[in-house]
């Protein structure tokens, strides 16, 4: 049988990082492949290309047998590839016939076809079990769940023979996520291959038969998942077995309270009540959207809280206040959005690693530059980022080593309550570990971690102990002993 | 239910911008009745024409998320240019066609800028502005350019020629092109795509949308516009000034943002936009009632581009929270 795809020998780069260096596909028609690997592994990248979003350095590309190298999306549309987007791809200010049909519109001479375009549309809502959504409603007032099922409703209505999905789940209800896999089961039954993309195995294995995993831009291993275990598939995505990856620690955390929030509630989040103390990393694992970053910005002063106390230390703190005062109280902040919060890009790894504390190489508001780029060597070198000298622009180094980057930035703060949101996203396994190596040990030395995560096993194998957040709401923390893959995802799910 | 109403309320706002000015000047001028005559009227509506065939183009480029710097030394280029075509002895239709085709090609050019040397529009239209202002200067020899009386001299004039159409042609002709425009932003594919382009330019691309050849047609069709408003500001003054319109730029994109227009792309109307005008219009025919200096004038309106900005950004903070 003629394969739907067949990718061999893709590369290709960003700048200085390789995300992929000889990766290869091969997905029958009317299969449902998953594509598994870290984050950085590299599946996004090859989704981008095959979608027509980025052109590979170099590789050859196959649909149904023919010679396929996509320019634009265009092309990929052409050829019958749909994409389903990780961040939503949507139009907020046109109605969802217009966001279902957009680049394929009905016509005559040139003029859109109202009438047309919403019964194709209602006729597609309801193959995909949603009658309810009105075709003419306005999408940036529907509901996100909504807005992801307009999303994959656009690729039914191309009537794709390829359907690329990347985390299609992550911001849907539970019973859409049903409604989902019903669809992908008949996408699959009439022929259509389907490239899906999940941080969940069981998620994968609910829905895909076959898989392929990537590991630093490689494709490493290939097969049916049935024929696999869990723990054969995430030594293949990491590259060592789970035991090596994760630091081992002393695991003696003392009584003191570093943290204490009781009651917080914010913008998309209800209710969030935690002790954090001394020496201990306490995980927070959630889907996107369940109100994970939103409890820390609000936190940090990122975002307005609308009730609830703070104590940092044994001290009562304000609930309303600007970063700098919590910088002050000793609290330290990385952001999810490394690009657009997270680091000032053009800037120097000095500037970024002392930006938080500039008084440590200045002297009465004079910045001592010589002192400043050897405290920040200092501190890239413990976290072992790879760079050519301090004054090299962040922008240059991979995504990795820009990340460990904004690690040391808390590492020379000398933060005393650590709040990291996905500290981990789209980086390489190697800094990975060297990531959660710090973690340990700025646990060990007394500090107070808090971890915000989607990925869980980082989170089993580096918390002590662990919450979930759900619909804005932040469940109980127990030990990480007292936790399952299955209890967390059916705590984060929520009923 | 509330939203609803909020919503219809944002989409009146306009309106109700207008008919506070010129409320406020019927009262304040102490003659109600003068001001709101029929020969003031078609003063105000005259003198209008050149922003609002300009703010039709202007909405294109500012829903396709664009932007457009250019428009006034394009005035200026094109009318010096139909001038001297007449001078020239052209006749005066195919006169007015190669102004109006030359602003096109202005527009065009912007747009190469913007896609092929991945320049934003602020700056591609910035540089533009520049250059077809020295071209304009260029072309006239730094004087003014007097043209030959035609009927093109009567577009815009505030008493129309044959008493009939009691306002000037160039009022009829942006009222029909406003319509024209109307109908295409809402209901072609080409405006809807424009539309698209300017919510989501990612999404626009993903979803296979020639995303570089749609911008030349915006900023090609946006140039025929203004094109065409040079042939208006020639008709108004009956000669080709180099140094006309400078500064009209920001009357139009004003007529835009408070016609509803979003400088971040994805909002606006031609109808709105038209308003803007008008409210524009209003501002400084009633200062000039009022016997205000001009200063007053240009300190209100952009005092009033702000304020209508800041409206803009606070319903759109409103409409998160819900």
């Amino acid at each position: 049988m003629t394969a739907a795809l067949r990718l061999a020998g893709i590369v290709h780069r960003f700048g200085a990082t390789v995300a992929l260096d000889g990766a290869a596909l091969e997905v029958r028609p009317g299969e449902v492949h998953a594509l598994l690997g870290e984050n950085g592994a590299g599946k996004s990248t090859l989704l981008g290309i095959l979608g027509g979003l980025l052109v590979p350095a170099s590789g050859t590309m196959e649909v149904g047998g023919a010679h396929y190298a996509p320019r634009s999306p265009r092309d990929a549309r052409d050829r019958g590839i749909a994409f389903i987007h990780q961040e939503l791809s949507l139009f907020p200010h046109l109605t969802v016939a217009e966001n279902v049909l957009m680049g394929a519109e009905p016509s005559r001479r040139g003029l859109w076809d109202r009438a047309e375009a919403s019964r194709l549309t209602r006729d597609v809502l309801a193959e995909f079990g949603h009658p309810e959504i009105d075709p003419d409603a306005t999408v940036g007032r529907l509901p996100i769940g909504a807005r992801q099922v307009v999303e994959i409703c656009r690729a039914i209505a191309a009537r794709a023979r390829v359907v690329l999905m990347d985390e299609p789940t992550s911001s849907l209800p539970r019973g859409d996520v049903d409604r989902l896999f019903a669809t992908i089961g008949r996408l699959s039954a009439a022929g259509v291959a389907v490239v899906y993309i999940s941080h969940f195995l069981e998620e994968t294995r609910a829905v895909a038969s076959a898989f392929t995993v990537l590991r630093d831009g490689r494709t490493v291993g290939t097969g049916t998942l049935s024929s696999v275990t869990n723990d054969a598939l995430i030594a293949l995505m990491v590259g060592r077995t789970v035991g090596e990856l994760f630091p081992r620690r002393e695991g003696r955390h003392s009584d003191a309270v570093a943290l204490e929030v009781a009651g917080l509630a914010a913008p998309g989040l209800l209710e969030a009540s935690f002790t954090l103390r001394r020496g201990e990393v306490l995980g927070v694992f959630g889907l996107m959207g369940s109100g994970r970053t939103e409890m820390v910005r609000a936190l940090f002063g990122l975002a307005r809280p609308a009730a609830g106390s703070l104590a940092v230390g044994e001290r009562e703190r304000p609930l309303e206040a600007p970063p700098g005062e919590r910088l002050a109280d000793g609290l330290g902040y990385l952001s999810e959005d490394r690009k657009g919060e997270g680091l000032a890009l053009p800037l120097s790894v000095a500037d970024n690693v002392t930006v938080t504390r500039l008084a440590s190489c200045s002297h009465r508001g004079v910045l001592d530059p010589a002192l400043q780029r050897r405290q920040s060597a200092e501190r890239a070198n413990e976290l072992h980022v790879r760079m050519r000298d301090p004054d090299q622009p962040v922008r240059t180094l991979s995504g990795g080593n820009q990340q460990k980057v904004a690690f040391a930035r808390l590492v020379h703060q000398e933060a005393d309550v650590l709040l990291l949101d996905e500290p981990t996203r789209g980086v390489d396994v190697g800094s990975k570990a060297q990531i959660y190596e710090a973690v340990a040990r700025a646990a060990d030395a007394g500090k107070a971690v808090l971890m915000v995560s989607s990925y869980l096993p980082e989170l089993l194998g580096v918390c002590d102990r662990l919450a979930v957040m759900s619909r804005g709401r932040l469940g109980p923390a127990r030990p990480v002993a007292a936790w399952t893959p299955q209890t967390v995802l059916e705590a984060a799910i929520g009923t | 239910m509330r939203s609803e109403w909020r919503h219809r309320l944002v989409r009146l706002g306009p309106f109700l911008g207008l008919l506070l000015v010129v409320a406020f000047f019927a009262l304040a001028s102490g003659a109600p009745e003068r001001y709101l005559s029929a020969n003031n009227l078609r003063v105000v509506l005259a003198q209008t024409v050149i922003v609002a065939i300009g703010a039709i183009g202007m909405t294109l480029v500012i829903v396709g998320g664009g932007i457009d710097l250019a428009v006034g030394s394009t005035i200026a280029l094109t009318g010096v240019l139909c001038a001297l075509a007449l001078r020239e002895g052209w006749a005066p239709s195919l006169a007015v066609l190669a102004s109006i085709l030359t602003g096109g090609l202005v527009g065009l050019v912007s747009a190469l800028a913007i896609t092929r040397l991945r320049v934003v529009p602020f700056i591609a239209t910035l540089g533009m502005l520049g250059v077809a202002r020295g071209t304009a200067k260029w072309l006239a020899s730094q004087t003014t350019v007097n043209a030959p009386g035609t009927w093109v001299n009567d577009l815009a004039v505030t008493f129309p020629p044959v008493p009939w159409m009691v306002f000037a042609p160039g009022v009829w002709i942006t009222l029909a092109l406003a319509l024209l425009m109307a109908f295409v932003l809402r209901r072609t594919v080409f405006g809807r795509r424009v539309f698209a382009l300017g919510s989501s330019e990612a999404a626009a691309r993903a979803c296979g949308i020639a995303i570089d050849r749609l911008k030349l047609a915006i900023y090609g069709v946006a140039g025929l516009f203004t094109g065409l408003a040079g042939v208006m500001q020639m008709s108004r003054l009956r000669q080709g000034d180099p140094t006309v319109a400078a500064g009209t730029e920001l009357d139009v994109i004003a007529a835009v943002v408070i016609g509803g227009g979003s400088l971040n792309g994805g909002e606006g109307s031609i109808l709105g936009s038209m308003v803007g005008a008008l409210v524009m219009a209003f501002l400084r025919n009633g200062s000039q009632q009022m016997g205000w200096p001009t200063y007053v004038q240009e300190i209100l309106i952009g005092v009033i581009i702000v304020v209508a900005v800041a409206v803009d950004r606070w319903r759109h903070a409103q409409g998160d929270g819900e």
